[in-house]
């Protein structure tokens, strides 16, 4: 088989070197036709749904399929702005967002700061902290729906035991939303933890010595060495994180037994596409307000990658 | 802030010789304090999980909450095990996700091998226009996948869940980074036919690329196996729920039976965590390969 080819030791790409036309076509076609079985399920079921839904969201259709040839224009965009029950599920997207998201980062800095330490059982730690994120979110909301409840829950069985008042986890508008960010929080730091982690292994112990011989201790050198080498590590988590918790649902959902939570409190924009969509069966409502949302998270995820980009130049 | 203040400690008390550690015994030892407390933190709600499921179910809900009940017993793995359909939904998470973890590593390699070893013309942008596929957020897809699987008179099967879940960006991403790893240059790859290529594919190149394999099918099958959202709107026929989609009716099924809730709970989560332990190597590799070098 080693004959068939001749390997090289090179990391240069060879140019074509005086290739007639036809071989060039040839080696086109072939290497598309690598490509060509990933290309079609890539088209049809990923670009194909983008297409699809941009298109539903011009008519007015319904899940049974009627209404697919009633075109309304910008009709159903007009009512979306117009729809209490669309910003207020906006609202609770952004403000899951922005609590989610600093907890998501902060925490999961912290906690590979203390892993990356020589301590004892340092895959232990590792283990126990990544391992919910490999749950599934149905498992991990049946157990902390649990943990939530009113007067036999663990927590508020604690909080009472501790001469504190019960919290309406579940119940209460005001908290709804937290126990879903508390719930996600426990759920899927590890996945940012482990991110941290990596990048850590990747600064070199010397600068870490070096900046300990000139005197800089412990907290300083987090500072002032850790912190800085690994804000590429922090952008892309905070991109990966930002996207992640403006697609909120699937915990909040499942926390509220199917429900929205007390006032809609916990109800966020891709929960309200599903109520329109599913239970409404206005799919082409539920697409145009799947496309505001689209566009939102694209903006945002462009940003942050201009932001990065310009990192990356200054680094 | 406790801990990292206290580990201002002289240069000559840092332990210079393994390759991880930075900070003085105090930093450490505090930092290990810090760690156990919130480990403890972590793994509480899995053991309170654990214990109730093994409570007698009458025993579950008394005030004040204790981790001890009048006596232990599977008396609620018993009756989940043989009243719900939880056995179905295995085979079915397993099946789908077997074919799902299968099909995307054959399709993403042939992929990343062409993008990697065949220098044809316009393959950058290819390469680029597939990556951008990262971009598209999986959720806001399910109003028009409902409404294509509905066309094509597959809502309710297998294949609206595979379909939509074999075509990984990330996974074209990770074999092309192992790929462009490799130091060696198929020189004559202008010059092969498509049959003599395919074969240094598979004979060649995807034997050297087991590692890469290994972490892109384990991290396949666990992500189609925890998928809730797609499963979840596809699938209405308690004989093709998935685990994750099956789980979310027992909460209205078993009412408040808290102890079976829970085992039900435990019996969904045990093989993940299971596949977890085993390949933690590669799982860990498969996650960090989506933000690592993005």
């Amino acid at each position: 088989m080693m004959s068939d080819i001749s390997l090289r030791a090179s990391g240069a790409e060879t140019a074509p070197q005086a290739q007639t036309q036809i071989k060039r076509r040839r080696t086109t076609l072939i290497g598309i036709g690598f490509i060509l079985p990933f290309l079609i399920v890539y088209a049809a079921f990923l670009i194909w749904p983008v297409i699809l839904g941009l298109r539903m969201s011009f008519f007015n259709w319904t899940i049974s399929g009627a209404g697919a040839t009633n075109f309304l224009g910008l009709a159903n965009y007009q009512e979306l702005l117009g729809d209490g029950a669309f910003w207020q599920s906006l609202g609770v997207t952004l403000l899951f967002t922005v609590i989610s998201t600093p907890l998501l980062v902060i925490i999961a800095l912290a906690l590979a700061l203390l892993v990356n330490r020589a301590i004892p059982a340092q895959g232990l730690f590792r283990t126990i902290f990544f391992a919910p994120f490999v749950m599934p979110v149905s498992v991990v909301a049946l157990i902390w729906g649990w943990l939530y409840q009113p007067g036999f829950g663990l927590i508020n069985g604690i909080l009472t035991g501790l001469g504190l008042k019960e919290v309406g986890w579940l119940s209460d508008p005001g908290v709804a939303l937290l126990s879903v960010v508390i719930l996600t929080v426990w759920w899927t730091v590890g996945f940012n933890f482990l991110l941290y982690l990596a990048g850590m292994q990747q600064i070199p112990p010397e600068l870490n010595e070096a900046a300990s011989l000139d005197g800089a201790g412990a907290w300083a050198r987090i500072r002032w060495v850790t912190i800085p080498l690994l804000s590429r590590t922090t952008s892309l988590i905070l991109i990966l994180q930002v996207i992640a918790s403006l697609q909120v649902f699937n915990q909040a959902y499942l926390l509220m037994n199917a429900g929205d939570g007390p006032n809609f409190s916990t109800r966020s924009v891709v929960q309200y596409i599903y109520e329109e969509g599913f239970t409404g069966y206005r799919v082409g409502y539920a697409s145009a307000m799947s496309y505001i949302l689209f566009i939102i998270i694209l903006l945002v995820s462009l940003g942050q990658f201009a932001l990065l980009a310009r990192q990356r130049r200054n680094a | 802030m406790a801990v990292l203040q206290s580990v201002e400690q002289p240069v000559e008390e840092r332990q210079a010789t393994s390759s991880v550690p930075r900070g003085s015994k105090i930093g450490n030892i505090s930092a290990l304090i810090v760690l156990i407390i919130l480990a403890i933190i972590w793994i509480v709600p899995i053991l309170w999980a654990i214990d109730t499921s093994l409570k007698p179910e009458g025993e579950t809900t008394a005030i004040p909450i204790s981790w001890f009940a009048s006596h232990f017993t599977l008396a609620a793995f018993v009756s989940t095990l043989a009243t719900s359909s939880l056995p179905i939904w295995y085979v079915n998470s397993f099946l789908t996700s077997a074919i799902i973890s299968v099909v995307t590593v054959a399709l993403a390699s042939m992929a990343a091998f062409s993008f990697s070893r065949i220098p044809f013309r316009g393959r950058n942008v290819l390469f680029w226009i597939i990556l951008a596929g990262i971009m598209i957020p999986g959720q806001i897809l399910i109003v028009p996948l409902f409404t294509q699987m509905q066309a094509l008179g597959l809502v309710d099967t297998y294949w609206s869940i595979i379909l939509p879940q074999i075509a990984s960006p990330i996974a074209v991403f990770i074999f092309k980074q192992y790929f462009d790893g490799i130091p060696y240059e198929l020189e004559e790859a202008a010059t092969m036919d498509g049959a003599s290529l395919f074969r240094v594919y598979w004979q060649i190149w995807m034997p050297l690329a087991r590692p890469a394999i290994a972490a892109v099918a384990i991290f396949a099958f666990v992500i189609s196996w925890n998928n809730f959202l797609l499963p979840f709107i596809m699938i209405s026929g308690n004989n093709t729920m998935t685990v994750p989609v099956g789980l979310a009716t027992v909460q209205t099924s078993f009412g408040i039976r808290y102890a079976q809730i829970m085992a039900s709970a435990i019996l969904g989560g045990i093989p993940v965590l299971v596949v977890f332990l085993f390949f933690q190597r590669q799982i860990v590799q498969g996650f960090a390969a989506t933000g690592l070098k993005g």
